[in-house]
């Protein structure tokens, strides 16, 4: 029974490796079953760094795999006429298997270092008034939205009045006229977008899969996400942190749309707001 | 319990009066018993009940999983008749939460630490019981009002505590702010407490037996790995519950007298207004994690040393590496004080402190790593015989490989912004915890079932039992793996109203035919494990040809364990030692008189 139980080990890096496969390789019946379209020009490095993981990873695990899977069929007590090798290890062995992986783990967390901060401490900048990048006066870039998660829905707050010298093309700013949606985000395609996220009620997460962005909204704290899409299309909004009973359709919807479209959206929410749903609209029957 | 009634060795034995015992004598004995192993026993039989129960629940997930808002077959009405037989989302969410809390704080913990800690330390470290035996006793009684209130907290109409098992607030610490949130909440802190207690009783009185109670000869260095797991587990406990518990108060201050630990200013939730504020939701999740993450290693390291010793009976070869074994056990536990904050990346706290526990998160794989390649080692040159314990620890390994390679994604901050809530961290933490600790624990009872009971557990009903559960389990699990890569979240009583992860419904329904195979499968376990308490082979002191201490005792120890004092003069894997002419060489053996025999190590 040795080699049958030595085969049943092996199947775990064959089947595990070609399951991977399987699935990156968009076969039936795992059409679809790998991650979802990035869209997101800052979320390739993600995406990277999983599969570089992924391949690391797996080396290791077929590795492991293999040679497990070989000792067991060597070492089967009922095949193996030599005496046990009385050994009680191996200085050697022991400091060689520590550093490698410790090299190993040490570069990986060192490599990917600047894609965390990229991701959530580099928010975007925009010129300060001396007109110049990366000087000392740089300011945030203001948010093009701010979300807010109740149960169990997303509540939008597009910012929508002009500053004082606003000139065409400047950001608007939130003020008394701002445009209220839920559920329903638009934003435009290739541009820097900062998201201003937060919570009235528990926890939530704002989880974009497309976009390689999650972070949990707490109430009691204004926080930022960022990324810049590339693709136009609608695309799920997930929350991602259990927030009561209906977490499961607390759903929201992004619709990634050219600037034209975009500001045609907004211009036409901001005129149905500001229609008084009680007054009648005689316009269109005259 | 006339199953005990087997061939006493020993003076005291309480089964050797079974038929004529008085009912007090019965209840001090078999109910009340301050003897260390009848009160393993009672922490075995009560977990593997709740185990029943665990794997119940999980397959409530998978069936609403699976089949989304379909009746439940026969049970469906019985249970949720308002609805028509179907699982509410209010349901579901009591459902998860009460699947974690009862795998976490009723099996895994208390079946290592309490049963096979209780069971084993005092028998192989060569004392006649525990330093405090009633303290002993009482560590077991606390876990009953825990099972109470944990009990009512899920029973509770109209729906039971409904925040995960990770209680984050306000959710969980706002009456309002789901149905499970009002009185269950209030249980289930509280249960959560007794458990702490219980916990730390049995902590202290571990840490103290083996500091002060091993056999003569027995050097901390000639400990089995199962006591040293367990001795740095006890330390483990002792200092990371406190924190746990002195947070379920905070919550508890919070849910009844408006302390406002975890609430802040201005919280509105579900259209009521809380008079509390000034507190940090993120304060709740530092505080919990600072136990919690120290408690997986809690639910895992014991696992690790009694597969170690498994492995060396089975490979008849000595443990390859005990010194680098225990030091990568005491580095995993030194290191998991300080990478909790791996559980909150995305969670608003400060992204400077994630890059710090993603370093330390990166270098507790290096023990585990360690761990893995000293096992491998083990078998290597070794001559393997596959029972059923040695398939449940090889399988232990294999699969543990898989749940310490995930890890690292989550480690990688970067990565786990994505995968963070998906059914990634679902995969990882079902290999840590079912694919390993539940696998070795499988292995663990097969091994000391004939210590237990005097009698064997069926090799070949054993052989099939880990067959169907090692291909079910691989078959729910893995699959995860692939859902976590689309980014399918957790705990979303419904995930197939998302375009993105519409496709995913056929790959989950196979994962819960698995399931359920999986929990079919333990039948087979149910149906041996009883069966062999009455007409399994009987056997005498040492039927594996083991060297710690606990087979030189009678089988089963009468109160008391030992009918001779023994003295240690060796390390527990000295198998296959040239010394003698046996490939097993007992801890108890005194060493040969001929002193050409004796073997003069190369290195020790």
């Amino acid at each position: 029974m040795g080699r049958f139980w030595s085969i049943l080990f092996l199947l775990v890096p064959v089947l595990g490796v070609g399951c991977f496969v399987w699935a990156m390789a968009d076969m039936w019946p795992m059409q679809g079953h790998w991650l979802p379209e990035n869209i997101n020009d800052h979320g390739r490095v993600i995406d990277n760094l999983f599969l570089f993981i992924l391949v690391l990873t797996g080396v290791i695990f077929a590795a492991t795999g293999l040679a497990f899977f070989w000792f067991l069929w060597k070492y089967d007590a009922a095949k193996n006429p030599q005496p046990v090798a009385f050994t009680h290890g191996s200085h050697t062995l022991e400091v060689v298997w520590s550093i490698l992986p410790a090299g190993t783990l040490v570069f990986i967390a060192i490599y990917q270092m600047n894609a965390w901060a990229d991701a959530k401490m580099r928010r975007p900048m925009l010129p300060g008034p001396d007109g110049q990048m990366a000087t000392q006066d740089d300011i945030p870039k203001p948010s093009t939205c701010e979300v807010t998660g109740r149960q169990f829905e997303w509540r939008l707050r597009y910012p929508h009045s002009k500053p004082e010298n606003w000139k065409p093309g400047d950001p608007y700013v939130y003020g008394d006229d701002d445009l209220y949606v839920v559920n329903d985000l638009h934003l435009p395609i290739h541009e820097e977008i900062v998201l201003s996220i937060k919570s009235q009620d528990v926890l939530h997460s704002f989880f974009l899969p497309n976009l390689r962005v999650k972070q949990d909204v707490v109430p009691g704290m204004l926080q930022h996400v960022w990324f810049r899409a590339n693709k136009t299309g609608v695309y799920d909004i997930v929350c991602a942190e259990l927030c009561g009973w209906g977490h499961y359709k607390m759903r929201g919807r992004l619709t990634v749309e050219s600037r034209a479209d975009f500001d045609r959206w907004i211009a036409q929410q901001v005129q149905a707001q500001s229609q008084s749903s009680f007054t009648p609209t005689p316009t269109a029957a005259e | 319990m006339s199953a005990i009634s087997l061939p006493a060795h020993d003076a005291h034995s309480a089964a050797h009066g079974a038929h004529t015992m008085t009912v007090g004598q019965f209840v001090r004995t078999y109910v009340f018993s301050i003897d260390h192993k009848i009160i393993g026993l009672q922490f075995l039989f009560s977990t593997l009940l709740w185990f029943l129960v665990g794997g119940l629940l999980a397959l409530g997930i998978r069936w609403q999983l699976a089949w989304p808002w379909s009746d439940m077959p026969v049970i469906g009405r019985m249970l949720f008749s308002a609805e028509g037989g179907q699982i509410s989302p209010e349901f579901y969410t009591t459902l998860f939460t009460m699947h974690a809390t009862v795998m976490i704080f009723f099996v895994i913990i208390p079946i290592l630490a309490g049963a096979f800690g209780n069971y084993l330390i005092p028998l192989m470290i060569g004392a006649d019981d525990m330093a405090f035996p009633t303290l002993n006793m009482l560590s077991y009684w606390f876990m009953w009002p825990a099972f109470i209130l944990i009990g009512l907290s899920f029973l509770w109409p109209p729906y039971g505590a409904g925040g995960g098992w990770t209680s984050y607030p306000p959710l969980s610490a706002v009456w309002e702010a789901a149905p499970g949130s009002m009185w269950p909440q209030n249980l289930w802190l509280l249960g959560i407490t007794c458990v702490g207690v219980s916990s730390m009783l049995g902590s202290v009185n571990y840490m103290t037996t083996i500091i002060q109670m091993r056999a003569p000869g027995m050097t901390m260095f000639r400990l089995p790995m199962t006591i040293w797991a367990m001795f740095i587990t006890a330390i483990l406990q002792a200092f990371a519950l406190p924190v746990l518990t002195a947070a379920g108060f905070m919550q508890l201050t919070d849910r009844m007298l408006g302390t406002g630990f975890f609430l802040p200013e201005g919280l509105v939730v579900n259209n009521s207004l809380p008079a509390s504020g000034g507190g940090q939701p993120i304060l709740w999740q530092h505080l919990f994690w600072f136990y919690s993450h120290p408690a997986v290693y809690i639910m895992i390291l014991p696992a690790m040393g009694m597969v170690s010793d498994i492995i060396a009976c089975f490979a008849r070869k000595p443990l390859f590496g005990y010194k680098p074994m225990v030091y990568s056990i005491s580095g995993i536990a030194g290191l998991g004080f300080i990478v909790w904050g791996h559980h909150m990346f995305v969670s608003g706290m400060n992204p400077l402190l994630g890059m710090t526990f993603m370093v330390s998160t990166m270098m507790i794989a290096l023990p585990s790593a360690v761990k893995v390649f000293n096992w491998m080692g083990t078998v290597w040159g070794g001559k393997v015989q596959f029972t059923t314990p040695m398939l449940f620890a090889l399988s232990f390994v294999s699969m543990f490989i898989i749940g310490g390679l995930s890890g690292i994604f989550m480690a990688a901050t970067p990565v786990d912004i994505f995968i963070h809530d998906t059914y990634f961290i679902v995969a990882h933490f079902h290999y840590v915890l079912f694919a390993g600790t539940a696998m070795a624990v499988f292995g663990a009872i097969y091994f000391w079932y004939p210590k237990m009971f005097g009698r064997m557990m069926d090799e070949n009903l054993g052989k099939i039992h880990f067959f169907l559960t090692f291909i079910f389990l691989n078959g729910t699990f893995f699959t995860m793996h692939i859902l976590g890569a689309v980014g399918f979240p957790r705990r979303l009583a419904d995930p197939y109203d998302y375009e993105t992860f519409r496709h995913l419904l056929p790959m989950n329904q196979f994962m819960s035919i698995c399931a359920i195979c999986m929990v079919a499968a333990q039948v087979i376990f149910a149906f041996n494990f009883f069966r062999s308490m009455f007409f399994g082979t009987p056997v005498g002191r040492n039927p594996w040809g083991a060297n710690s201490l606990e087979w030189f005792a009678p089988t089963p120890p009468g109160h008391g364990n030992f009918d001779m004092q023994p003295v240690v003069y060796r390390g527990p894997y000295e198998y296959g030692s040239p010394e003698v002419d046996t490939d097993n060489y007992p801890q108890w053996q005194p060493p040969p008189t001929d002193p050409k025999r004796l073997y003069k190590s190369e290195q020790h």
